[in-house]
Order: structure tokens, then sequence, then C-alpha cells
């Protein structure tokens, strides 16, 4: 049946869509390396989902008073108390390497070595220096605050324990995703992709906008809402 | 992985050859090698858990018998034989084990995409089946909270294994769905990506598309359970109140408030019944095929089986909570689940019609994979018609943890895949090992099993109905219930064991067909589809010898009209096709 469709022309419609699809070897013509990063970041968007609900609801259903985040989450500098700047400065950080991990994509399929591997060393290093921001507020969460995953002096004991358990999985995605841009950029500088191509590169870049995008929503839940 | 196209490439993937023996056998990246690693740890695990459940029939059939039997043993039996059979066994078994072997040789690859993950994911796999093993031997024993893992129960000092026996379970949960992932990423996207010339995405067996949809399930609905698991830890382990409310433990209240119980419950059932149908349609899909090999007929509206699959896997996620009745959430959520509940039921009897369709007028062979072929059309039939029963709120609220539900999920997702299992098993049997079962020892098996089946679960829904609650160590005197129903459960006991003993046969035929079995014809059956047409039996390591095989048609091609043999391999081509001297070629 399909074949005396190709004949005949792609069939109109859903059909027709059905026929693209179904057509032999493969479904989509990319490599089977990005196809499989998709359908890894869609089964870890419902992780993420999970828990941004989990989260949602515990808010509900908690007896006590959600702590202020203004208060919490502020900084002081020059003898100023001002409200979220540190998460700002965070935000704007892994949003800056979202821009530099575009470009190392970008100067890959240019087959630019040079400037892909230093694109990325870039992209590494900001998230780096978010994942030690997040230590530093963490720190002073824990240390200064008397915040704990069980309680804390604010109210809700489950503030604590949902933003511990979210930022903390969120950073170890990003800590993984700093190894694995480093593994792949030395692989770069060594020329390991040049027979290859590089697509490699966009692979690992679909990984980290996919972790900033997490980000954003987290913010806005976590530190917005 | 370099990107070639396709469609000029034979030989591209760099498949890695062993050296040794422990690479060959062990550390190996073999799909069919995998495969029988999966299966083989699945079916040890799946014995234990059978052991489990004779343990808990001996008690209820014999009360105040065995010592050996207290109510944390039961409990921890209880919890163990569920969560080991739905997930550790079924799952594994059917995704790890079929869905590995039959993936890349249905659809002609060499291997998956990513043999190196695909081993991983194995060895994942066996690290979360000894950690679960391994709380047996912990303080306190596993833990006995029920395979729903339902807090606050899981973590109160009545519950047997509250301290670490549910942190093993939890951690056990979290690996395997690790493996699952590293294992399902790699069958996605080899089904969608590395089939070979030909072979269109209407031309695969459903046996691939059952396993497809099912891995896609998976894929979306084991996140929910890791984070469930991930926040059930936090409360367990930091003290956090994720699941737990202010409660009082024997006269002290707990150090938790605030917490949504009902929060775990949704988290678990967005996971738990998709499950259902990660069980249920790669066994629908393997059952399609062997029935239709063996009544030498195409299967009866394949497309119509496909979009079946496709709209069963969609519902599943809107269903859940159909498990929550009598949880204590909004009822006018049960009147939301229950229709779209109803509707799966479309879907699923439209399988079913199909099924009997594809026999009626076939040349039916009655070989051992077609008796537990049909036997599972019974047993689906039977299971999923208690299903309509429950899925009606004002009917699953009498019902709703009786003996009766028990019944039910036995019928529908236990007895059924486990059928299929059997099926497939003797089936492909052949082609894994080259040689032939003994016919009458898997007769003598499928009877006592398929009988027993009956024997055993028949009942149980009179004593649903009666009003006998699971889960219960002992039943002890009531007013509702008759004394006639432990003569009930006598009996149930009794069939179990015989049933539980009988699977002996088939180890033992299993275990001595792959020595002393007759020699097998490369393709027994006289199978259309492209997995008995590798150039070796078994089929040796990159499958299909010098060149990729090409792809003509479906994979159902049996009696044609005017064709000599009756069934045409997929990858004839037309104009290889013999036909009968009378028939005008090609017509």
């Amino acid at each position: 049946m399909s074949e005396t469709a190709a004949i005949q022309g792609t069939p109109e419609g859903v059909e027709g869509l059905v026929e693209d699809w179904a057509s032999d070897k493969q479904t989509y013509n990319v490599p089977w390396g990005k196809a499989m990063m998709w359908i890894f970041l869609v089964s870890d968007t419902f992780i993420f989902t999970c828990f941004l609900t989990g989260y949602l609801n515990v808010r509900l259903t908690t007896t006590e008073p959600w702590p202020l985040q203004t208060e919490i989450f502020a900084l002081t500098l020059f003898g100023q108390s001002i409200p979220l700047v540190l998460i700002a400065i965070m935000t704007f950080i892994l949003i800056t390497s979202s821009g530099s991990m575009a470009l190392a994509v970008n100067f890959g399929y240019r087959r630019d070595k040079q400037k892909t591997f230093w694109l990325m060393v870039i992209t590494a290093v900001l998230g780096a220096s978010f994942v030690g921001m997040q230590a530093f507020e963490w720190t002073k969460l824990i240390v200064d605050e008397g915040i704990r995953p069980w309680g804390n002096p604010y109210g809700a004991a489950q503030f604590g324990s949902v933003f511990f358990m979210v930022t903390g999985f969120h950073g170890l995605h990003v800590t993984g995703g700093v190894i694995y841009l480093l593994i792949v950029a030395n692989k770069v500088r060594k020329g390991h992709y040049e027979k290859k191509g590089y697509e490699i590169v966009e692979i690992a870049g679909l990984y980290w906008h996919f972790v900033d995008l997490v980000w954003v929503f987290i913010f806005a839940f976590f530190y917005l809402l | 992985m370099a990107y070639v196209p396709l469609a000029d490439q034979d030989h591209e993937q760099e498949l890695h050859h062993p050296h040794s023996w422990v690479e060959k056998y062990v550390w190996s990246q073999d799909h069919k090698v995998i495969a029988i690693q999966y299966g083989g740890t699945a079916v040890l695990v799946g014995l234990v858990a059978l052991v489990l459940s004779l343990l808990m029939r001996m008690q209820l059939g014999f009360p105040e018998t065995f010592d050996l039997i207290d109510p944390n043993a039961y409990y921890q039996s209880v919890t163990m034989h569920g969560m080991i059979m739905v997930v550790y066994m079924l799952t594994a078994l059917l995704l790890g084990g079929f869905g590995n072997y039959m993936i890349p040789l249905m659809i002609g690859a060499r291997d998956m995409v990513f043999p190196f993950l695909n081993m991983l994911s194995f060895w994942f796999y066996l690290l979360s089946v000894l950690i679960l093993l391994a709380s047996f031997f912990v303080g306190g024993g596993p833990t006995g909270a029920g395979w729903t893992l339902y807090p606050p129960q899981t973590s109160m000092a009545g519950t047997p294994g509250h301290d670490m026996g549910i942190v093993l379970m939890l951690v056990s949960l979290a690996v395997f769905i690790v493996a699952f992932t590293m294992g399902g990423l790699n069958y996605v996207t080899t089904i969608l990506q590395y089939r070979t010339r030909g072979m269109t995405l209407m031309r695969l067996p459903l046996t691939v598309w059952g396993i497809f949809v099912a891995t896609v399930l998976g894929l979306f609905a084991f996140p929910a359970l890791l984070v469930s698991a991930i926040m059930m830890m936090f409360d367990t382990l930091l003290g956090t109140s994720f699941f737990m409310p202010a409660i009082i433990e024997s006269g002290t209240p707990m150090d938790y408030e605030g917490g949504s119980p009902i929060l775990f419950q949704h988290l678990f059932w967005f996971f738990g019944h998709p499950e259902v149908y990660i069980v249920a349609l790669p066994a629908f899909g393997l059952v399609s095929d062997v029935l239709s090999t063996h009544a030498r007929k195409n299967i009866f509206g394949y497309r119509m089986m496909v979009w079946a699959i496709i709209a069963i896997g969609g519902l599943s996620f809107i269903v859940w909570a159909h498990h929550m009745y009598v949880s204590g959430m909004n009822p006018y959520f049960g009147f939301f689940f229950a229709t779209t509940t109803l509707i799966i039921a479309v879907p699923t009897a439209l399988k079913v019609y199909n099924w009997v369709l594809t026999l009626w007028e076939g040349d039916i062979r009655l070989n051992a994979p077609m008796y537990f072929a049909i036997g599972f059309i019974f047993t689906f039939i039977h299971g999923g018609l208690t299903g309509l029963f429950l899925g009606n709120v004002v009917i699953d609220l009498p019902l709703s943890d009786t003996y009766f539900v028990v019944a039910h999920f036995h019928m529908v997702m236990g007895v059924s895949p486990v059928l299929v299992i059997f099926a497939a098993i003797y089936h492909w049997f052949p082609k894994v090992s080259g040689r032939m079962y003994h016919e009458g020892l898997a007769k003598a098996h499928f009877w006592i099993t398929f009988l027993g089946t009956y024997a055993i679960y028949l009942p149980m829904h009179y004593l649903g109905f009666l009003g006998v609650p699971r889960r219960y160590y002992a039943i002890g005197e009531t007013d509702f219930i008759p004394a006639s129903a432990q003569t009930l459960n006598e009996s149930i006991t009794i069939a179990a064991l015989i049933v539980g003993a009988a699977q002996l046969i088939f180890i033992f035929n299993i275990l001595w067909s792959l020595r002393n079995g007759a020699k097998a014809d490369p393709n027994p059956w006289g199978s259309a589809s492209l997995e008995w047409q590798t150039p070796d039996t078994p089929p040796v390591h990159g499958n299909w010898g010098d060149k990729l095989p090409t792809v003509y048609r479906w994979a159902y091609d049996y009696s044609v009209p005017g064709a000599k043999s009756d069934f045409i391999p997929q990858n004839m081509a037309e104009e290889d096709v013999e036909m009968e001297d009378s028939a005008a070629k090609g017509v």
C-alpha cells in the first residue's frame, strides 16, 4: 500500500504526515545521538515537571506560612540589603553561557577547531561559576540563616526541603553538563571530530540549553512566585 | 558516531568485536547476549517473587500452621512479590529481554544504535536487583508497606522495614530507572533511526510497535516514580515532610507536619498506570505475531492494531486516578477519570476482536506457543471485563481493597502477560538456541498453568463480592464472611502450589532442550517476519552477514492467494515469489 502511495506521490493531510514519518531507515534526518538526546530531554522534562508539581502541591498543603523570598534571598552589598541580587547575577551568567554555547555550535559547523574549543571552555567556566555561586548561596542559607531541609526559622519547613532538593538536582545537572562540555571540548581540541563531523558539539549544546531553560522555570517558581 | 546517511551503509556501525570469552558473554555489547542476560536475571528474580506468593498463599489457606510466616513476613512477602513481579520481572523481561533481542532482528539492524549504553543498562539493572535483594538481609528486613509504598505507613514503626528496607527499595528503584532510561533511549532511537531498506514504520511487526510505544511510555512515566522515590527518601533520611502530615505514632506526635500523602499517590499512579501498559503493550505485540504465524493468516486490521497501541499509550497517561477513588481526592475527579478509563476499553476491545478475527477461518497449527497465545485471549478478556466494573466509581467503592481487585489485576496484568511470555519463549526458542523445545512438556506446562490460573483467580472474584479484604494476614472471625470462604482459600492455595510447581516443568524443558533438543530448522514455523530470515541460526554477532536485508512487504504475508508457499518472507522481492501455475504472476 505504501509503495503505490510513494509512486503516485505523497498523499495529502494526516495520511501524508504518517507516510512521511513512516519512511524507511530514518524517521528524522538527524544523527542517532541527536535523536537520542532529544528523547532524553523530553524524559528529563517530565522529571522537572514532577518536581515543580510536587513543590506547588506541598506549598498548598503546608500549614505554616511560606517564608518571604525577598528577605531570605537578599544580599547585603555596600551596606544595603538588595533582594534577589545574587540570583539575578547567577541567572545572567547561565543565560550568557547559553549564548557562548550557541556560538560554539556555529563555529563547530564552520570547522573552526580553535574557536569552538575556546567557546566551549568559556561556557564550561560560566557553568562552573554558576555552581560555585550556588554553593555560596547554599552556605549562606544554611550557616547564616539556619535553613535546613527539615525546618527553618522563617515558616514552612517545606521551603527548605523543596529548595535544596530542586536546586540541588538542577545543580547536579549543571555540574554534569560542565564535565560533559569539557570532555567534548578536549576532543575538539585534539581534532577528534575533523572526520566524524561536529554534530556532537550541537548535541552537547542541546543539553546545555535545556539545563538553562529549566533554570528559568526554577527561578520563576522559587524566587518570584 | 559519525553521521552518514544510512541509505548507502552496510557496515558503517563500528561493532565492538569481542576478543575473549569474558567480553563475549559477560561484558558483552551484543544485543542478543544482553537480552539473554536481562531475561535470565528477570526469570531468576521472578522465581523469588513466585516463592514469596506461595508463602502468602500457604498462610492464607492454612492459617496458624506455619510458624515461619508471621504478620511481618507476610506483609514483606506481599510487597516484594508485587514490586518484583511488576518492575523487576515483567518490565525487565519484556523490554530488556524481548526488546533487546527482537528490535534489531525485526527491523533489520546489526545491533542497537549505542551498544555500550545498552550493556551499561543491563549492569545497572543487575545492580538494582542486587540492592533490592540485599534488603532481605538487613536489620528489619525488606519493606512491608505494600508494592504501592503509600506514605505515611511506609515510615511508621508499625510497618516492617520502615528504616533500612524502604531506603534500599527506593535506591533500587532509582537505579532501575537509570538502567531503564539507558536501555529505553536505545530502543526508541534504534526503531526510529536504524531500520533497514524498505522497513517502513507501517511494515514493522506488531511486536516492535508494542515495545516501541511501551518504551516511550516508560521514558515519560518512570520520571514520576523517580521523583516520588527521591522525595520519600528525603522524608525517611532527612526528616522532610513532603508526604508526611502531622501524625501520631504510638501516642507521641512524629516530627512531621504539612506534607501531602495524596501527592505521593498521584505521582505514584502517574507512573503506575502507564506501567500497566508498559507491561501489556509488548505482550499485545508479541501475541499478535504468534497468533498470526500459527494461524497462517495475516493479522486482522494491522493499521487498526497500530493505532490502537498508540491510542492506548496516549490514554494511559490520563487515567491514573482511577486507582484512587477511595483516597479522599475531590469526587469530581472520579467522574473524569472513570470516563477516560472506560474510553480506553475501546481500543483494547478492538485489539481483542482483531485477535479473534485473525483466528477466524485460519489454518490453525496447535503448537505450544499457540496454546499459550489462545490462553492469553481468554485470561485477558476475563481480566479486562472486571476492569470495566472497577473503572466505575460506584462499583469500585464497595469492591475496593477486596479480593475482587486482586483477581482483576492478576488476570489482566499478571497472568496474561506471563502467558504471552511463555508463548513468546517457546515461539522464539528455536531461533535463540538453534534447538527445539520438548512439545509434550510444553503442552503439559500450558494446561496446568492455564487451568490452574482459573482455579486460583476465579474463586477470588467471589471472595471479593463477599467483602474479603485483601492484604490481610489472617481474616479471623467476622460477622459478614461465611466460614466457607476459608474452604475456597484452601482450594486456591492448593491450586497455587500446583501451578508454582508446574513452572519447574518449564525451567526443566528450557534447560534440557538447550543441550538435548532436536536441531531446529532456521524457520520452523514458516514465519514471514525478518528475524527468522537471518543467515545463521542462532544469529551471530552483526546479525546479517555482509549485507543488510532489504524489505519488500509487511510481516504478515501468510496464505497469500496464488503463492506456492503459505508464507512470503519480508525480504523476498515481488519477482522472486513463486506463484502457482494457474495464477497469473503479480496479480
